[in-house]
């Protein structure tokens, strides 16, 4: 850490400082602006991969009670909390509560701020009643969001790296920020921190998931690596959820390391056989083939051995699965596809023979085709315990997927993330200003 | 050598047709879901509003680089150069400045032959075919008018049989109000909603000043066809009075090319250059300049006809006109029917089908 003295910039606001330009953030900012606080956004990505998480995301869940022009049928908040109560271990139900009543506010807010919904009519996806989908996909409202909130007056600096961030002698925050080369220290009356749990850190990941942990792919960007949400884990803000837990989905092997979104997912494993890099079949004891076996399949591939398995399929396999990003490996027989994956030809032609004598749909047909598959991680069931009005303490507030643990600690709903975000951030964001009177 | 790499296209599709966030956008990214995914057909489907370059979560510097609009830009150039008629045109868009090259040489060409012809150079006012005889004015244009006219006609249709393969649920004049209604309002260039993007933040400029161009032409096409009525049916003789249809027709139709193409080009300056096809650009600003080149000409003539610059400005008009139509086969020009084809082709088709539910 670096003594005051080597920090050229030293600035004091009388304002909201808000850590993260993410989806919580940039809603923090907007409101606390909106609320007639002058507003730092501290964005740690470039402009190019700015936004956290959410640049990969596609809808937010909603509770409503009558069809709405962009989501139709009915959401009734008394569903909403049995479902978020099927993955919450305790935790705290008014929290929850919140969370469901202003879920019902934020495609008005959205809206305003400039963001544009798809209607259920357009496009190919299947429309939910339950999440609302926002045309273009979470970056089209990135950009949005950080139009509006530049358009507000709220300050925005990229690259930049949280140094520090301690109690200021005067009152409120001081925070040491670095930005390339450039250093200043910033005293703000409030602050948020919205800058994600630990999910692209790899020491993290490594001290809390065992000796697979370097082979799992990030899904999300590489600037959301958790380590502010460490750093004031060491010096005593309370911890939520189990930092060994994570939402974890099977993925192309062959995708990129950090950052793989939505495409790298494996979503044809009903539509074929998975085994191990020894050619032993892989199967989850008692799982349904239903919508939430991508997570299943996450932790089990990270369990296999050197974390990664492949998917094999025949023609009809192929043709039965939605449209890949990349295309799988094929070969005219199952000997030059065991060869293409590295594994013994005859262990595949064992596990392929047994799996056919009770398959409904045997991989019969040639040519055959693979997706190697590694675990891909969508987040951790870990972060900061929070009151209502998201403080961690006075004058600090959390929001976004740090503050997860405190909704839920196990699996994951569609459009959860972005509805977590909106509504913690908005609060944090409120509450910072109000701080500021 | 193909301008378009074709495996690297179908990378960015396969891409696409993975994540899907864009399918509200526009019709090529539904048209991914289906089998209906023929690259020449959605280069010419592709409007080039860019709504899917800003929202995509894919576009450098992430590693899989995703650039779907200059890649359907370089797929469109490359549907031009397939399937343009006579085929020696296909370097005009290999090669877009030779297109360019073309219509200024035909031009200057025309300019040689009447002064040649013994065209007066001399400052003269009054009647315009005393400047130029009738026959050499109207053999021109027409030559020029049915060249022009020919090879897009051809061109488009051996276009539109590339396409036009596959089942056609939705009976043709159903198909055909839909793709007229599409070419009208442009539909396809608001990006689902709220306009395209010359650069951010998106605007409906782009769409407004190509209507205007595009009806401006027609308002002048109309102008010559109705001049060309009152002198066969009345024997009337150009120039026309101000207050006659020919002339308001052209001054309107004028108008509206020059502000039109002026804005275009503007917009054209101000764009954002990663997500573009740099051939794509030079033949859109080759071929604004040209058709502006035309309209001005054209509206100087209208207002200094009974000055002693009518002459030489006449002279002028009408061998831009003339190097214009000459050009125009193997310009800019193409896109319109080919995109209308692309629309047709679109049209004809039901809505794709909606995908399984799955987990975001």
């Amino acid at each position: 850490m670096s003594a005051p003295e080597d920090i050229a910039n030293n600035v004091r606001m009388e304002g909201v400082l808000v850590i993260g330009g993410g989806f919580a953030g940039l809603c923090a900012a907007i409101e606390a602006r909106r609320r007639g606080a002058a507003v730092l956004l501290a964005e740690s990505a470039p402009p190019a991969l700015r936004g956290g998480h959410a640049r990969h995301a596609r809808n937010f869940r909603i509770a409503h009670e009558a069809p709405l022009w962009h989501t139709p049928g009915a959401y009734p908040p008394a569903e909403f909390e049995a479902d978020l109560a099927r993955i919450s271990d305790g935790g705290d139900a008014v929290l929850r509560r919140v969370l469901i009543a202003e879920s019902a506010g934020i495609a008005a807010w959205l809206e305003g701020c400039g963001v544009r919904l798809q209607a259920p009519d357009v496009g190919v996806l299947p429309f939910s009643r339950r999440t609302a989908f926002l045309l273009g996909g979470g970056k089209a409202m990135i950009n949005a969001l950080y139009a509006t909130a530049e358009r507000l007056g709220v300050g925005v600096l990229y690259d930049s790296d949280i140094v520090a961030l301690a109690p200021a002698p005067e009152g409120g925050w001081a925070v040491e920020i670095a930005a390339g080369a450039a250093r200043c220290r910033v005293t703000a009356r409030a602050v948020v921190v919205a800058s994600g749990g630990p999910g692209a850190d790899p020491a993290w990941l490594r001290a809390h998931f065992g000796p697979n942990a370097d082979r799992v792919l990030i899904r999300g960007g590489a600037h959301s690596n958790g380590r502010l949400m460490q750093k004031l884990i060491e010096s005593g803000a309370g911890a939520a959820g189990d930092p060994a837990s994570c939402h974890m989905v099977a993925v192309d092997g062959r995708g990129p390391e950090v950052d793989g979104g939505i495409v790298t997912r494996i979503t044809a494993i009903p539509h074929g056989l998975v085994v191990d890099r020894h050619g032993g079949r892989v199967e989850i004891i008692g799982a349904a083939p239903g919508k939430a076996h991508y997570a299943q399949w996450g932790q089990r591939i990270a369990q296999c051995p050197q974390g990664e398995a492949s998917l094999i399929l025949d023609a009809e396999g192929v043709a039965r699965s939605l449209p890949s990003a990349l295309p799988p490996i094929r070969r005219p027989s199952l000997e030059a596809l065991a060869a293409a994956l590295e594994i013994d030809a005859a262990a595949l032609a064992g596990a392929v023979e047994a799996f056919n004598f009770d398959a409904p749909r045997p991989i019969v047909r040639a040519p055959f085709a693979a997706f190697p598959m590694r675990a891909g991680l969508t987040f951790v069931h870990f972060g900061l315990a929070v009151d209502a009005d998201m403080r961690l303490a006075p004058n600090l507030f959390a929001a976004g997927m740090i503050t997860a643990p405190n909704f839920f600690t196990r699996s994951y709903l569609a459009g959860l993330g972005l509805t977590l975000s909106a509504v913690t951030g908005r609060r944090a964001g409120e509450a910072a200003a109000r701080a500021l009177v | 050598m193909p301008l378009s790499d074709p495996s690297e296209t179908e990378r960015i599709l396969n891409i696409c047709a993975a994540c899907m966030y864009c399918d509200g956008l526009c019709p090529v990214f539904p048209a991914l879901t289906g089998r209906d995914d023929d690259i020449a057909h959605l280069a010419n489907l592709c409007h080039n509003c860019r709504a899917c370059w800003y929202a995509c979560q894919y576009a450098p510097p992430h590693p899989f680089a995703v650039n779907a609009p200059a890649a359907l830009s370089r797929a469109r150039r490359q549907t031009y150069a397939d399937h343009v008629w006579p085929r020696i045109l296909r370097h005009g868009f290999v090669q877009p400045w030779l297109g360019a090259g073309a219509m200024l040489a035909a031009t200057l060409l025309t300019f040689v032959v009447l002064v040649v012809a013994g065209a007066p150079l001399a400052p003269g006012s009054g009647a315009f075919y005393a400047v130029i005889p009738w026959g050499w004015m109207a053999g021109l244009a027409t030559g020029a008018l049915v060249w022009a006219g020919l090879s897009l006609v051809v061109s488009t249709l051996r276009y539109w049989r590339a396409i036009a393969a596959g089942p056609k649920p939705v009976p043709l004049s159903a198909a055909l109000r839909r793709a007229l209604s599409d070419i009208v309002t442009l539909r396809h260039l608001d990006g689902g909603g709220p306009g395209c993007h010359e650069s951010q933040p998106f605007s409906r400029r782009r769409k407004w000043f190509h209507q205007a161009m595009a009806g401006g032409v027609m308002l002048a096409f109309a102008a010559t066809l109705v001049a060309a009525g009152f002198e066969h049916f009345f024997g009337a003789q150009p120039p026309f009075p101000l207050a006659s249809w020919p002339v308001l027709l052209g001054l309107f139709g004028g108008a509206g090319i020059v502000v039109g193409a002026a804005g275009l080009l503007v917009g054209e300056a101000r764009m954002d250059r990663a997500p573009s096809d740099a051939g794509e650009s030079q033949l859109n600003v080759s071929f604004l300049i040209a058709l502006e080149l035309v309209a001005l000409s054209g509206l100087a003539l209208l207002a200094l006809r009974d000055t002693p610059a009518m002459g030489p400005l006449l002279l002028a008009h009408l061998s831009l006109v003339v190097g214009f139509f000459v050009g125009l086969p193997a310009s800019k020009a193409i896109h319109a029917p080919f995109r209308a084809a692309a629309l047709l082709r679109a049209a004809r088709n039901e809505k794709p089908k909606t995908r399984s539910p799955a987990e975001l």
